[in-house]
C-alpha cells in the first residue's frame, strides 16, 4: 500500500473545543492527533491523506503577538513534514480569518507547500490572503461546515496529487491572474465567442469583469477661506532628476515633496516623470499638471487659508488599481495627520 | 469591393547594390534606403541593419513595423493620403512581401517605445521575432521637438515599405488570397440566413504621440465611419502612436489585422461579415460619448446582429471600449470585447480601468505587468540606455551583465489587443 499524504490542520481555540472568547488569549500548541473539524476531513481524504497533527492557537494571541504566533505555529507545522496545510475554516470570524489567512500565506511561502482555507466572503482574511493562499468561499457560519468540507478536501487532494486546479472547476476565489499560452489566437478565440453567444450558447469569458469599489465624496467645504488645501497628481509631476525613480508606467510608488516658499513651479526644476503623454507641454509648465501658481495666488488673495506645505506625486499610467488604492490610503493618512482639509487631484 | 491579396514569401534579405527580389530573396541597397529616409531635413543620421529570427539580436526603442505591401497595376498606392495621394484604396490587386517588416528604430520619441528580441524568452512573447526585420536605425537633428521627431520616423518606415513593396509588383506571387465584402444591400441579400457581424475597430487617439491616421487624417478628429475592410489591408489606416509597446497596434498590425482575417473565415459560413466601424480613444468625455453614441447607432443602422470590439492602449481607452459595449448591448447587438490587462506585476489587481455587467464576453491578450528576463543577446541595434525609463522598464532594469527585467509592456506586440497572439491570462 503506498503511503498516505501527510496533513496539518490549524484551529483555533474554539474548534479545539477549549473555549470560546475568554480563551482566545492560549499560546500555540500542538497534538499529533484529528481534533474537531479535523475528523470531516479525514472521512473525505479516505485512503488517500491523513491528519497528522492539529496546531491550534487562540484567536487574540495569534493577532496580538503577529510575528511570534506566526513564527511558532510555523514551526509546530514544520516538525511534521507535512505534505499540505487546512487551515479553518473561518466562515466569517474575522480574527480566526487573518490567523488561517497569514498562517496558509506563510506556509506555502516558508514551507513551500500548498494550504487550503476556507471564508465568508467578507471576512477580512479574504482580501489580505486572497492573492497567496487557496481560500474557498464558505457560509457565514459554522452551519456551513458540512458543505464547506467536501471542497476543501478534494481541492486539498487534487493539489496534493499535484493535477492541475482552477477556481472555476474547484470552487475557490482566483488568487491572481497569470498569462498562458492558449491554442488559438485571440481574434479566433473572439470570434468563436461571438458566434456562441450569437446562438444563445454558453461561452466563458477570458475575465468575468470585477465589482468596482463606489466612494462616496466627503462633505463639501463650507468655507474654503479657513481650509488646509493640498495637491496631489498623478500626472508625474516631480522634482528635476526625478530623485524617487517613479516609473513612467507601473508605478510602484509615490513622492512626497516639500513646496514651502515655493510660489510656482519651473521648467528649471521640475518635470514629469509620466510615461503615457508627450511631456513636452508639462515640462515646459509644470504648473499645468500640478497647478501651484494659481493656487498660491488663492493663498495670498485669502481665498483659501492656506496650501499644504507638501504635494504628493505619481504615474497613473498602467499603475494597478491595487497599487493606487494602496498610494491613496497612505497618502490621506499623511493628509489627515497634517490637518488638511481638502485636496485638488489632477491627472492627466 | 474585392481585393486579392498576392503573398510573395520572402525567405532572405541580403544587402548590396542590387534591388530586386529573385528566388524569394529580396535584395537591398542600403544606400538608397538612407537616401530616401535622409529627403527629410527633421532626421540627422540613418542606417540600416537586418535582424533574422534566431539571431542574438535585440531591438530597441522600436517604434513602429510596416510590411512592405504595393498596388498592381494601379494608380493608387498603399498608405493613401500619407505618403500617396489620396485615392480609396481596398480594391483590385496588392502583393506583400511576406515574412519580412520594415522596423523603425533609434533614439526615443516618447517612453513607449518597445523592445524586439530575435531569440530567447523575449522573442517568444512578439510577433516580429519571426520576421526578418530590416530597422532603419534613425536619429533626428537635435532641435526639433518630440512630435515633429515622430512624425519624421513614421514618415521614413512608410516610404521604405512602400519603396521595397514595389520590387514585388511584377513578382508572381506565391500565394493569392481574395477578400471580397460587397455594398451594404447585396452583402445583406448574399447571406440572408446568417447573423449579420461588424466589427468595431477603436483607434488610439489620445493625442500628444498617442496618433493613428486614416488616409491621412488624424483619427481623433472623424466621427466614426465605415470602411470596407480590405481598405486597411491597402494601408488606409497607419499607426503614429508611441502608447506602451506591448498593446500599440503597429502598421503591420493593422495590415494584417487579424479580426478582420478571422471573421472573413467565418464569412459565408457562419456569420455575414457586414463592415468594418471605425472609431476613435479620445480624450474628453463629451467626444467619447459623441463616438460611443455613433459606434451604437451605425451598428443599429446597419442592422448588426453581434460585434467584435478590439482596443488599443489601456487605462483611458478602457471607458471608450465599455462605453461602446454597454451602448451596443443596450440595442440588443451581442458583443465580444477584446482588451489586454493590467493587474500589477503579482497579478492579483483588478484589471481594467472600467468595467460593466454587460461585458460579459471578453478575450484578453494577457497581464502587462507580468515580467521577464531577457538574458543578454550579442547585439543591439538602437541602443539600451532607455531601458529603466521606458513604460514597463524601472529602476534597475538594465542588469549590469547585460541582461534586462521589465514587464512584458515594454516587449512590442506582446499582449496585442487585436488578438494577434496566442496569449491570454486566466485566474489561478
Amino acid at each position: 500500500m503506498t503511503s498516505k499524504f501527510k496533513v496539518v490542520h490549524y484551529i483555533n481555540q474554539f474548534y479545539a473545543g477549549i473555549g470560546g472568547e475568554e480563551k482566545a488569549d492560549i499560546e500555540p500548541f500542538t497534538k499529533a492527533e484529528v481534533i474537531g473539524p479535523g475528523i470531516a476531513f479525514t472521512n473525505v481524504f479516505g485512503d488517500e491523506a491523513e491528519i497528522v497533527g492539529t496546531v491550534v492557537c487562540g484567536d487574540s494571541y495569534f493577532n496580538e503577538n503577529l510575528e511570534s504566533a506566526e513564527k511558532k505555529v510555523i514551526d509546530f507545522i514544520k516538525s511534521y513534514n507535512p505534505d499540505l496545510v487546512i487551515a479553518g475554516p473561518a466562515f466569517n470570524a474575522g480574527r480566526y480569518g487573518m490567523a488561517c489567512g497569514a498562517v496558509a500565506k506563510a506556509v506555502m511561502e516558508e514551507l513551500n507547500i500548498p494550504a487550503v482555507t476556507g471564508m465568508y466572503e467578507e471576512n477580512p482574511g479574504l482580501d489580505m490572503f486572497k492573492k497567496d493562499a487557496y481560500i474557498v468561499p464558505t457560509k457565514s457560519s459554522a452551519a456551513g461546515m458540512r458543505k464547506a468540507v467536501p471542497v476543501i478536501a478534494r481541492l486539498a487532494l487534487k493539489l496534493l496529487k499535484k493535477e492541475e486546479v482552477s477556481p472555476e472547476a474547484d470552487n475557490y476565489f482566483v488568487r491572481h491572474r497569470v498569462n498562458f499560452q492558449a491554442e488559438q489566437r485571440g481574434s479566433q478565440r473572439a470570434v468563436d465567442m461571438l458566434i456562441k453567444k450569437l446562438k444563445g450558447e454558453e461561452f466563458i469569458t477570458e475575465y468575468p469583469m470585477p465589482e468596482f469599489d463606489n466612494v462616496a465624496p466627503g462633505e463639501a467645504i463650507t468655507d474654503l477661506s479657513k481650509a488646509k488645501i493640498a495637491l496631489v497628481t498623478s500626472g508625474g509631476i516631480v522634482p528635476k532628476g526625478n530623485p524617487d525613480h517613479i516609473e513612467s508606467s507601473s508605478a510602484s510608488k509615490y513622492g512626497q515633496y516639500d513646496i514651502s516658499g515655493i510660489d510656482f513651479l519651473t521648467e528649471a526644476t521640475y518635470e514629469t516623470a509620466h510615461g503615457g503623454y508627450d511631456p513636452v507641454y508639462a515640462n515646459q509648465d509644470p504648473n499645468r499638471v500640478l497647478p501651484l501658481d494659481v493656487v498660491r495666488e488663492m493663498e495670498k488673495e485669502g481665498k483659501i487659508g492656506s496650501l499644504h506645505q507638501f504635494f504628493y506625486s505619481t504615474v497613473g499610467n498602467g499603475t494597478s488599481v491595487a497599487n493606487a488604492k494602496k498610494f491613496a490610503a497612505e497618502i490621506a493618512e499623511k493628509l489627515r495627520a497634517d490637518g488638511v482639509d481638502a485636496v485638488i487631484l489632477t491627472s492627466t | 469591393m474585392k481585393l486579392e491579396l498576392g503573398k510573395i514569401q520572402i525567405q532572405d534579405v541580403v544587402a548590396g547594390a542590387e534591388e530586386k527580389i529573385e528566388a524569394n530573396i529580396l535584395y537591398i541597397n542600403p544606400e538608397t534606403i538612407v537616401d530616401i529616409v535622409l529627403e527629410d531635413d527633421r532626421l540627422a543620421e540613418c542606417s540600416v541593419e537586418i535582424a533574422k529570427p534566431g539571431e542574438s539580436v535585440r531591438i530597441t526603442p522600436v517604434k513602429d513595423v510596416i510590411e512592405p505591401r504595393c498596388k498592381v497595376d494601379s494608380s493608387s498606392g498603399i498608405f493613401p493620403g500619407v505618403i500617396n495621394k489620396v485615392d480609396t484604396v481596398g480594391g483590385g490587386r496588392t502583393h506583400v512581401l511576406k515574412g519580412c517588416g520594415v522596423m523603425t528604430v533609434g533614439k526615443i520619441v516618447g517612453f513607449q517605445e518597445g523592445i524586439v528580441d530575435m531569440k530567447g524568452p523575449g522573442a517568444e512573447l512578439t510577433p516580429f521575432s519571426k520576421l526578418i526585420e530590416i530597422c532603419l536605425v534613425l536619429e533626428p537633428k537635435e532641435e526639433i521637438e518630440p512630435h515633429q521627431y515622430e512624425e519624421a520616423a513614421r514618415f521614413a518606415g512608410l516610404k521604405i515599405a512602400d519603396y521595397l513593396g514595389r520590387l514585388g509588383e511584377s513578382i508572381e506571387p506565391d500565394e493569392i488570397v481574395t477578400y471580397e465584402t460587397l455594398p451594404l444591400q447585396e452583402q445583406l441579400a448574399q447571406f440572408p440566413e446568417l447573423p449579420k457581424v461588424g466589427y468595431i475597430y477603436m483607434l488610439q487617439t489620445q493625442g500628444l504621440l498617442h496618433d493613428t491616421y486614416v488616409y491621412g487624417t488624424d483619427a481623433k478628429h472623424i466621427v466614426p465611419t465605415i470602411l470596407y475592410p480590405t481598405e486597411i489591408m491597402d494601408g488606409a489606416i497607419v499607426s503614429g502612436n508611441c502608447v506602451s509597446a506591448c498593446d500599440k497596434n503597429t502598421t503591420y498590425h493593422h495590415l494584417n489585422n487579424p479580426v478582420i482575417e478571422d471573421l472573413y473565415q467565418k464569412h459565408g459560413k457562419e456569420l455575414n461579415f457586414i463592415a468594418t466601424i471605425i472609431t476613435n480613444e479620445t480624450v474628453y468625455l463629451k467626444d467619447k460619448q459623441r463616438s460611443s453614441d455613433f459606434v451604437a447607432k451605425l451598428s443599429e443602422f446597419l442592422g448588426l446582429d453581434g460585434v467584435i470590439i478590439s482596443q488599443e492602449g489601456f487605462g483611458n481607452p478602457d471607458t471608450d471600449l465599455i462605453m461602446n459595449c454597454k451602448k451596443l448591448e443596450e440595442k440588443g447587438i451581442k458583443t465580444v470585447i477584446v482588451t489586454d490587462e493590467y493587474a500589477g506585476r503579482d497579478g492579483a489587481s483588478q484589471s481594467l480601468a472600467d468595467a460593466d455587467k454587460l461585458a460579459d464576453a471578453v478575450v484578453t491578450g494577457g497581464n502587462a505587468n507580468e515580467t521577464v528576463k531577457l538574458p543578454k543577446l550579442d547585439k543591439v541595434i538602437g541602443q539600451l540606455d532607455y531601458v529603466d525609463v521606458i513604460a514597463g522598464g524601472f529602476d534597475g532594469s538594465l542588469k549590469e551583465d547585460g541582461s534586462i527585467e521589465v514587464e512584458i509592456q515594454a516587449i512590442t506586440g506582446s499582449t496585442n489587443e487585436l488578438g494577434f497572439n496566442q496569449m491570454s491570462a486566466k485566474g489561478v
